[in-house]
């Protein structure tokens, strides 16, 4: 999936980990393990708290000693006032949504800033796929076959980029990731995951 | 994880009385004043020299003050022993727990089969309506005598819970964190309907006389069928499914009004059993006290929270019809609506609102972590 970097933390964490201003208040939608909100709120400062689905999961982020909620993210976001997060934290979970563009006004609607990683549709190795195997693409940030996949969206770089300009959302960061490193050229070819800042207007 | 090994239990514990001051005075909700306040407890663990690892445990409506351990002589353990003791959820080697008997209840503290000091009878229906609010401000006395000004973390069960949340309102300053589990904040049309069935079981027993039974034959057939419903509607259908199914207690029908099925034969046996340890009247007051729970009142559900200061566990169990966790979510909305810390989590269970008693290896994994937590809070603010 997303490689670790020498300190044993994951590339996209870092990568998010550098957008958030210390000491904010973080809702990190779909939170999983809570991997990445411990690591916000011990290297960060972040008062962070998690929206989560799985039961288990829920039970990784209390041993973690992380609030969170278990709900699902398109109901779950709805709870919240106007403007109580600095940032919404969406990472790797943007495409399992039911609504992501009701998920993502929410989440402006609730936070600030909303922060969004998501997995590259278009990455080089996918379009070879589709384009000379004739199959579905799996890689290493979609590695699910049709029929097991979480996935209910799929979106590339340019996708993301249109649906902004589209919805006048301004990207004020970005960044594009392969397995080890932050990619600059061609990212919706080269990219595996992107990862951007967005705010209303 | 929680074992029942004998070394990890408390052991031989010993119920305790609070007995208010003269010159005190309590006044209930409905502006009475009680002539004298009785609350019995156990606590468990040690207090610390600055008084800040008390942990509260609310009890249920059958529930009395002994939570865990051993009384001499007992086979039983306390109802919630397996969530309270060394090592366990509520680690008694790091906190101070405290569970007292409620007002309006038949363990011990001030309640209907008490005696009233102006005729030396027990009072039975003289006794004044008591509220889920009047039952932590017994507590709360409880607490003062034992120089208590903050607690940790209040905790409870189903009418527990309702008393868990009460406090977070009342006293927002005495109360760190708080832990509501399969409860609600209001008594819903159903529940209130539950409720007066019950009563009316017991109420439509001759032997209950108004109440006045004391010195006679106790209102028992009224109290068992009382209980019976309550059980009903403790479980889940699948729970019930797994446990009786169609299960006959004898080879086959017998085409009469006899004990045929297990259900009904374990129905009938929970019954005769609560009304050796259960007063009826008790079972009117309780019941009353929740049917009149209600933090909403008139208004939307977060301004009932406004001004709180706890951080809050809520759980709930999907199977759970009673105290369904819809009811759970509404009051974890209004807590995100305040901006307070809240983790929620409905623990995947067949049990029914039975589960908040024996999902206990779920319940730890949330409650043990969740008061270590609350715990280093407390200690980086000093």
């Amino acid at each position: 999936m997303i490689a670790k970097t020498k300190e044993g933390l994951r590339l996209d964490h870092k990568v998010i980990g550098d957008m958030i201003e210390p000491g904010s208040m973080v809702l990190d939608v779909g939170c999983g393990n809570g991997d990445l909100l411990e690591y916000l709120v011990t290297s960060k400062d972040v008062k962070g708290s998690g929206v989560e689905i799985n039961e288990n999961a829920i039970y990784r982020c209390v041993e973690k000693g992380l609030s969170v909620s278990h709900g699902d993210i398109d109901s779950g976001l709805r709870e919240y006032p106007d403007r109580l997060f600095d940032y919404v934290i969406f990472n790797q979970t943007m495409q399992q949504v039911q609504k992501p563009k009701e998920a993502i006004m929410e989440a402006l609607r609730i936070g600030k800033k909303v922060i969004i990683g998501f997995p590259n549709f278009c990455y080089l190795k996918a379009r070879l796929q589709i384009f000379f195997g004739g199959r579905v693409p799996v890689t290493p940030s979609l590695p699910y076959s049709w029929y097991d996949t979480p996935n209910l969206h799929f979106l590339s770089i340019k996708d993301f980029k249109k649906f902004c300009a589209d919805g006048g959302l301004t990207i004020e960061k970005k960044k594009f990731l392969t397995e080890k490193r932050i990619v600059r050229l061609f990212p919706n070819v080269f990219a595996l995951n992107a990862v951007f800042q967005i705010v209303r207007g | 994880m929680p074992h029942k090994s004998e070394s990890e239990n408390i052991g031989f514990v010993e119920p305790k009385y609070y007995v208010m001051p003269e010159g005190e005075e309590f006044v209930l909700e409905s502006g009475v004043k009680l002539p004298e306040l009785k609350v019995c407890y156990e606590t468990y663990g040690e207090l610390n020299e600055r008084k800040s690892n008390a942990v509260l445990i609310c009890h249920a409506l059958s529930g009395d003050a002994h939570a865990a351990g051993f009384h001499q002589g007992d086979k039983k353990p306390g109802w919630w022993d397996d969530m309270i003791g060394p090592g366990k959820a509520f680690d008694t080697d790091k906190y101070f727990v405290i569970c007292s008997n409620v007002i309006g209840g038949c363990k011990g503290s001030s309640g209907p089969n008490s005696i009233d000091p102006s005729t030396g009878k027990p009072y039975g229906l003289s006794f004044p309506i008591v509220s889920i609010g009047d039952m932590m401000n017994a507590q709360k006395k409880l607490l003062d005598s034992l120089g208590i000004k903050k607690l940790l973390s209040v905790c409870g069960g189903s009418m527990g819970g309702m008393q868990a949340l009460q406090w977070a309102v009342s006293y927002p300053e005495a109360v760190a964190s708080c832990m509501p589990i399969a409860t609600t904040y209001k008594h819903s049309a159903q529940q209130i309907a539950f409720g007066e069935v019950g009563r009316q079981a017991i109420m439509s027993d001759p032997a209950w006389n108004g109440g006045d039974y004391y010195e006679k034959d106790h209102p028992s057939a009224g109290l068992a069928v009382a209980r019976m419903i309550g059980h009903i509607t403790y479980m889940s259908n699948e729970s019930m499914e797994k446990k009786f199914g169609r299960v006959l207690k004898k080879e086959k029908l017998g085409y009469e009004f006899s004990t045929e099925f297990e259900v009904e034969g374990y129905l009938r046996y929970r019954g005769d059993s609560f009304v050796k340890r259960f007063d009826a009247n008790s079972y009117l007051y309780v019941t009353k006290a929740m049917d009149y729970f209600d933090l909403q009142e008139d208004r939307k559900l977060y301004h009932a929270f406004k001004g709180v200061k706890s951080r809050f566990l809520v759980i709930a169990f999907s199977s759970d019809w009673l105290y369904p966790p819809f009811q759970s979510k509404e009051i974890v909305k209004a807590l995100k609506m305040n901006g307070i810390d809240v983790t929620y989590c409905e623990i995947s269970s067949d049990y029914g609102h039975d589960a908040f008693l024996l999902e206990f290896v779920e319940e730890t994994k949330l409650v043990s972590h969740f008061l270590e937590r609350t715990r280093k809070k407390v200690e980086k603010h000093k």
